[in-house]
């Protein structure tokens, strides 16, 4: 199999934009990325698009992009995993490359969230649980996840502020990255004192919806060799899933799909948690990014909550995490997510992460559907 | 709204009618082809008995949109005695007494309704256990 490179990127910033539809916003960051890259054409392009029909009434995306970013005729898809669907999309590209037969693949995420108001996005997010045995009952992702958060609660003996340190992080890295939606820091006693959403989680905890795009380019080695100082290698690539719904999870509290995907990825890339030095998780909640954090061995069991309130998420910390803002602090566009994680990864491989700059050879992004479903992960390594 | 999409899970909705597999004994709501624990496809119809105990429970103040009217809710796991988990409204229930590890027992509730005019939608809650009438 041959060796896969990310040689451009490109994204719109994160936020409400009003006046772009989700097609404006793919077409800019395609042409972004692919000027930034010096490359006029490609062989494929993938689109990551979680919720395309429930939130504007446009399915098929991909050749709808395809077609308004001037890429006649090419290989054109659309990859839908709910959350995970950004991550999905460069899984694609990923296999499209490695396996010899594209030389030059687009890989973008985009969502558009804004046209419609807080509890039809709910309900449109849901979709992503099990619509039969979950979402019926009246469960939004956010209650799924309250499920989760005051379980761990219960088992480890931690009140809901120290969870806080998941989106002061996260908010405090935002603030430096120009496309984040949020660029003020939070404190834990705002954290605290939000009001509830699902108890135990509060407004500030959940990565709030928002639009965005963002691309990047793969390449095999051939053409990557063309451009020595840009090139930045996908070393592991893995997906791997568990049960939909969390009451046909073994052990809700442990991601065992997240466990299962970070495992091949280690296995691929022949490292170990320990040779990670920025991790980009899908932190749509701070349960899920201490339920990351140990699936990926970064925290032992239960230990996850008490590694943040430790500091070691922190840029300045044994195990950084949402370097540039993460689902938080940047915004969470769903579909685009994944992108965006593998866009911020490249900048800090390349030394291009400004004030939030991580000095590490090995970035790892997850990108998570649902409740944890599907996890998709990548491992990049920087060339020098 | 689609009346076959809730017609045809009567059973699981209104007699918690879920599975065993013949081949290693264990119980799974919902009934599947393929048991998840040996994946033998030796697998039953089942009836639960509606009790269990809360795994863990959460109070819902923003919901999605079509369940506005039942704010705040009670959303949770409870693990049914015969073992697997199932996630449920708690109904008749004080938001504040509610604890993990309680005893609950299923009655049959108004999940949702499409519209004024639309379908109306039956199925489990769970609530906590009347005390024993007089025969």
């Amino acid at each position: 199999m041959g060796r896969v490179y990310v040689i451009g990127s490109g994204q719109t910033p994160v936020g409400e934009h009003w006046d772009r539809s989700a097609r404006d916003l793919a077409v800019a960051s395609i042409l972004d990325a692919m000027q930034g890259a010096g490359i006029p054409e490609a062989d494929a392009i993938y689109v990551g698009n979680a919720l395309g029909g429930e939130l504007t009434g446009q399915e098929h995306v991909a050749a709808l992009i395809a077609d308004f970013a001037g890429l006649d005729g090419i290989e054109a898809l659309r990859v839908e995993a709910a959350g995970a669907s950004g991550g999905a999309a460069v899984r694609m590209g990923y296999l499209a490359v490695t396996s010899g037969l594209k030389d030059i693949v687009i890989v973008t995420g985009v969502e558009k969230m804004s046209d419609l108001a807080g509890p039809a996005v709910e309900e449109a997010l849901v979709t992503a649980a099990d619509e039969e045995y979950e979402a019926i009952h009246g469960l939004s992702l956010v209650a799924l996840n309250a499920l989760l958060m005051r379980r761990y609660m219960y088992e480890h003996g931690l009140e809901r502020r120290d969870f806080a340190h998941f989106p002061v992080n996260a908010h405090r890295n935002a603030s430096n990255n120009e496309h984040a939606m949020f660029r003020r820091p939070i404190t834990v006693d705002q954290y605290e004192n939000a009001r509830l959403v699902a108890d135990p989680i509060g407004l500030l905890d959940p990565a709030p919806a928002a639009d965005g795009a963002a691309t990047i380019i793969l390449c095999s080695e051939k053409v990557a060799g063309t451009k020595p100082d840009s090139a930045v290698e996908i070393i592991a690539s893995a997906v791997a899933t568990d049960a939909i719904a969390l009451h046909d999870r073994q052990n809700p509290l442990f991601l065992q799909g997240t466990y299962e995907s970070a495992r091949r990825a280690y296995a691929q890339a022949g490292i170990g948690p320990d040779d990670i030095g920025v991790y980009e998780p899908h932190d749509a909640f701070s349960i899920m990014a201490a339920l990351s954090l140990e699936a990926c061995g970064f925290a032992s069991e239960g230990q996850g909550v008490r590694l943040a309130m430790d500091g070691e998420i922190t840029l300045e910390g044994r195990i950084p995490i949402c370097t540039m803002g993460g689902l938080k602090g940047r915004g969470y566009p769903v579909g685009a997510s994944g992108v965006y994680q593998i866009v911020e990864l490249v900048q800090q491989l390349r030394g291009d992460a400004g004030a939030n700059q991580v000095d590490s050879r090995l970035g790892m992004a997850q990108s998570m559907g649902g409740s944890g479903a599907t996890t998709v992960t990548h491992i990049l390594k920087s060339l020098h | 709204m689609s009346l076959a999409k809730h017609w045809r899970l009567q059973d699981q909705r209104y007699k918690l009618i879920g599975g065993q597999c013949e081949a290693c004994g264990v119980r799974l709501f919902p009934q599947r082809q393929v048991c998840p624990q040996c994946k033998s496809q030796q697998v039953r119809p089942y009836e639960f008995g509606g009790e269990g105990r809360v795994y863990s429970y959460t109070v819902v103040y923003d919901a999605p949109a079509g369940y506005e009217a039942f704010i705040p809710y009670v959303a949770a796991l409870v693990r049914l005695d015969e073992g697997p988990m199932i996630t449920a409204q708690l109904t008749d229930v004080d938001l504040n007494d509610v604890q993990i590890g309680m005893p609950v027992e299923m009655v049959t509730r108004r999940l949702r309704q499409y519209g004024e005019e639309g379908l109306i939608v039956y199925g489990y809650k769970f609530r906590k256990p009347l005390p024993d009438q007089p025969a």
